[in-house]
């Protein structure tokens, strides 16, 4: 038997492709100059960007104040990121107590770095989980206080970036696993399991994720004992929750229906249970295929937090509504939305990239 | 390898049955596709199922591990009935090796670990021991120096030997063989056959759906020639091919062999 043949390619005269096809030259004209059309795009896009490019830097970096007031920031003709700088620590925290705003801080400090290192995945392990476990009492501890000498604060004053994170996180990584059940469930052969899965997802899919907050807000409580009254940002995650777990649903279930019968007939004829089946060999698969729609969903639900300013919670983006009601900075709405979308790309961007580097590290060829 | 040493190497079958089917029908809806199957197959005994393309020689070795279910009649797999029963038909899969006409590796895994899956999480091999056997098997089918490649990087006839070195990890009582060396490309077919030789030749009990007749001339007990849902003919591979009986069998040989 034998495996390796060699083969050796037809050796001899070295013949190079014509110059004008390769390098940079080859390049211009493939992609900038391929024909008139494509070459008067070209020219005019050019002279699009000239004409804003440089303009906006020249507003952004050259005429613009980073530290004044905002009475001299009015007669500036550049940016005036002193709305920015200035108020950078109430559009971060919200109204979390001035003083005691490093703990919301060393929250996010824990958070970032457990994302960071959780990034790898050889690092998916259990000691990886403890530190999970650990990371997020400590994030709690902070950002509540109340035990080992810190000063308890009470979670309406919790805002800002903190609060965003805490409902996109715990919001995202609770929706996974609960939208992969409902699609599994959807997909059951136990019509009361399939036919709950189906309605619950229709159901949370035809409201907008409005209404969700809103009836967890205000119609959830009605029904509720008097003198029992649950966190209103506990409520508004158990909202994004429900709402963006429907949706991973109808993702996965499209990543299970790409499977071939060949698979389940495969894990069956070893023996292997349904648990296991769906675990070992379809699951991984599946959801593999579905990296990108799911992180589209992710994405929108990391920015649909925003929402949660209809029921009175400070996200990020309330908070730097709030700044531009100052009168001292009113008007400077383009500066502040600048820096929240900075974030808020940051966030999107860092998800979507990740995405990509799992595709590319989780590719067999397939 | 002539024909002669191929049979005087090959072990007898012993008498004790592992797989008892009697008076089995199946149906897909109306569709009438299996109708009143008899067969005993014994320990060691090797058996070809040809026949026209529809004829059910498929579906009826995927009723004897359950992939498919049969509507009336018995089938008795090493001692235990299939019926509804989940537990049951998984310790009949456990100890029932299956081949399939497109291999069915899992693509996720590589060589290895698509070997050892089964042993690991079935029979609760642990890891390194599980990982021994699948080398083990691969050095059986020669294609253990591709245990750490994915599927997708190996060609059809590697990809077939692994998967029979797949089941074979299971250590099954039997090897059930759906069509397999109808999806590969000319070259690839010999060096799947030639495993299959060579699993015979250890005493395997064998069900193989096949074409290659060359196959079971020198390697079946036993030949059973399919239509209509129906088991026709069965005969030695001697007899079957030199003195077909029925006319729908004449009929069949006359368009595959030339």
């Amino acid at each position: 038997m034998v495996e390796n043949t060699t083969h050796s390619e037809p050796s001899g005269d070295d013949i190079r492709p014509p110059k004008a096809s390769i390098g940079v030259i080859g390049w211009l004209r493939a992609n900038l100059f391929d024909g008139w059309l494509n070459s008067v795009l070209t020219l005019v896009t050019l002279f699009v960007l000239w004409k804003t490019i440089p303009p906006f830097f020249r507003w952004a970096f050259v005429d613009s104040l980073w530290f004044t007031d905002g009475a001299v920031c009015r007669d500036a003709p550049g940016a005036c990121w002193s709305a920015v700088t200035t108020n950078l620590r109430f559009i971060i925290f919200g109204f979390f107590p001035y003083e005691l705003q490093w703990r919301p801080l060393l929250a996010m400090l824990i958070l970032f770095f457990l994302l960071f290192y959780s990034r790898d995945r050889t690092h998916w392990n259990k000691y990886l989980a403890y530190g999970w476990v650990i990371g997020l009492f400590l994030m709690g501890l902070f950002m509540k206080g109340g035990l080992f000498g810190l000063t308890p604060v009470d979670s309406t004053q919790w805002g800002g970036l903190p609060l965003t994170l805490l409902l996109s996180v715990f919001g995202l990584t609770a929706a996974y696993p609960l939208g992969v059940i409902l699609a599994l469930g959807r997909q059951s052969s136990m019509p009361a399991v399939k036919y709950l899965c189906i309605i619950y997802i229709e159901l949370i899919r035809g409201v907008p994720l409005i209404s969700l907050l809103f009836m967890g807000s205000i119609i959830f409580p009605l029904f509720l004992p008097e003198g029992i009254t649950i966190n209103s940002i506990l409520r508004a995650q158990v909202a994004i929750i429900l709402f963006t777990a429907a949706y991973i649903a109808e993702v996965v279930r499209g990543g299970l229906q790409g499977m071939s019968q060949g698979q389940y007939e495969a894990a069956d004829s070893l023996g292997l249970n349904y648990v296991l089946t769906m675990r070992l060999v379809i699951l991984p698969q599946a959801l593999k295929i579905v990296i990108p729609p799911t992180v589209s969903i992710l994405i929108s639900a990391f920015k649909d937090t925003s929402l949660v300013v209809i029921i009175a919670l400070f996200d990020l983006l309330k908070t730097s509504q709030t700044v531009l009601s100052n009168p001292e900075w009113m008007g400077f709405s383009r500066e502040v939305y600048l820096f929240v979308a900075i974030l808020y790309f940051l966030g999107c961007f860092s998800m979507s990239n990740y995405s990509r580097r799992l595709e590319r590290e989780l590719d067999r060829g397939y | 390898m002539t024909e002669q040493t191929e049979k005087n190497i090959i072990s007898a079958p012993d008498d004790e049955a592992i797989i008892d089917i009697t008076g089995m029908h199946k149906w897909y809806g109306e569709f009438h596709v299996l109708r009143d199957i008899n067969l005993k197959v014994r320990k060691k005994e090797r058996i070809v199922i040809c026949g026209p393309s529809g004829s059910g020689k498929s579906t009826l070795i995927r009723c004897m591990n359950r992939l498919e279910e049969h509507q009336r009649g018995q089938i008795v797999v090493d001692g235990i009935e299939l019926t509804n029963n989940i537990k049951n038909i998984e310790r009949v899969r456990a100890e029932v090796g299956m081949v399939f006409q497109h291999f069915n590796l899992f693509p996720h895994l590589t060589i290895v670990e698509n070997l050892a899956l089964g042993p690991i999480w079935v029979r609760k091999v642990p890891k390194k021991e599980a990982e021994e056997t699948a080398m083990y098997y691969l050095e059986k089918v020669h294609i253990a120096e591709q245990a750490q490649k994915y599927p997708g990087q190996l060609s059809g006839g590697q990809q077939q030997r692994v998967a029979i070195a797949r089941s074979l990890c299971m250590a099954p009582k039997v090897m059930l063989f759906d069509e397999p060396t109808s999806a590969l490309d000319p070259e690839m077919i010999k060096e799947v056959l030639d495993v299959m030789i060579e699993l015979a030749r250890e005493g395997m009990t064998m069900l193989v759906v096949t074409h290659e007749m060359g196959f079971a001339k020198s390697v079946a007990h036993r030949v059973l020639f399919m239509d209509f849902g129906q088991i026709v003919e069965e005969n030695t591979p001697e007899e079957f091919f030199n003195n077909p009986q029925h006319e729908r069998t004449k009929l069949f040989l006359s368009q595959i062999l030339f």
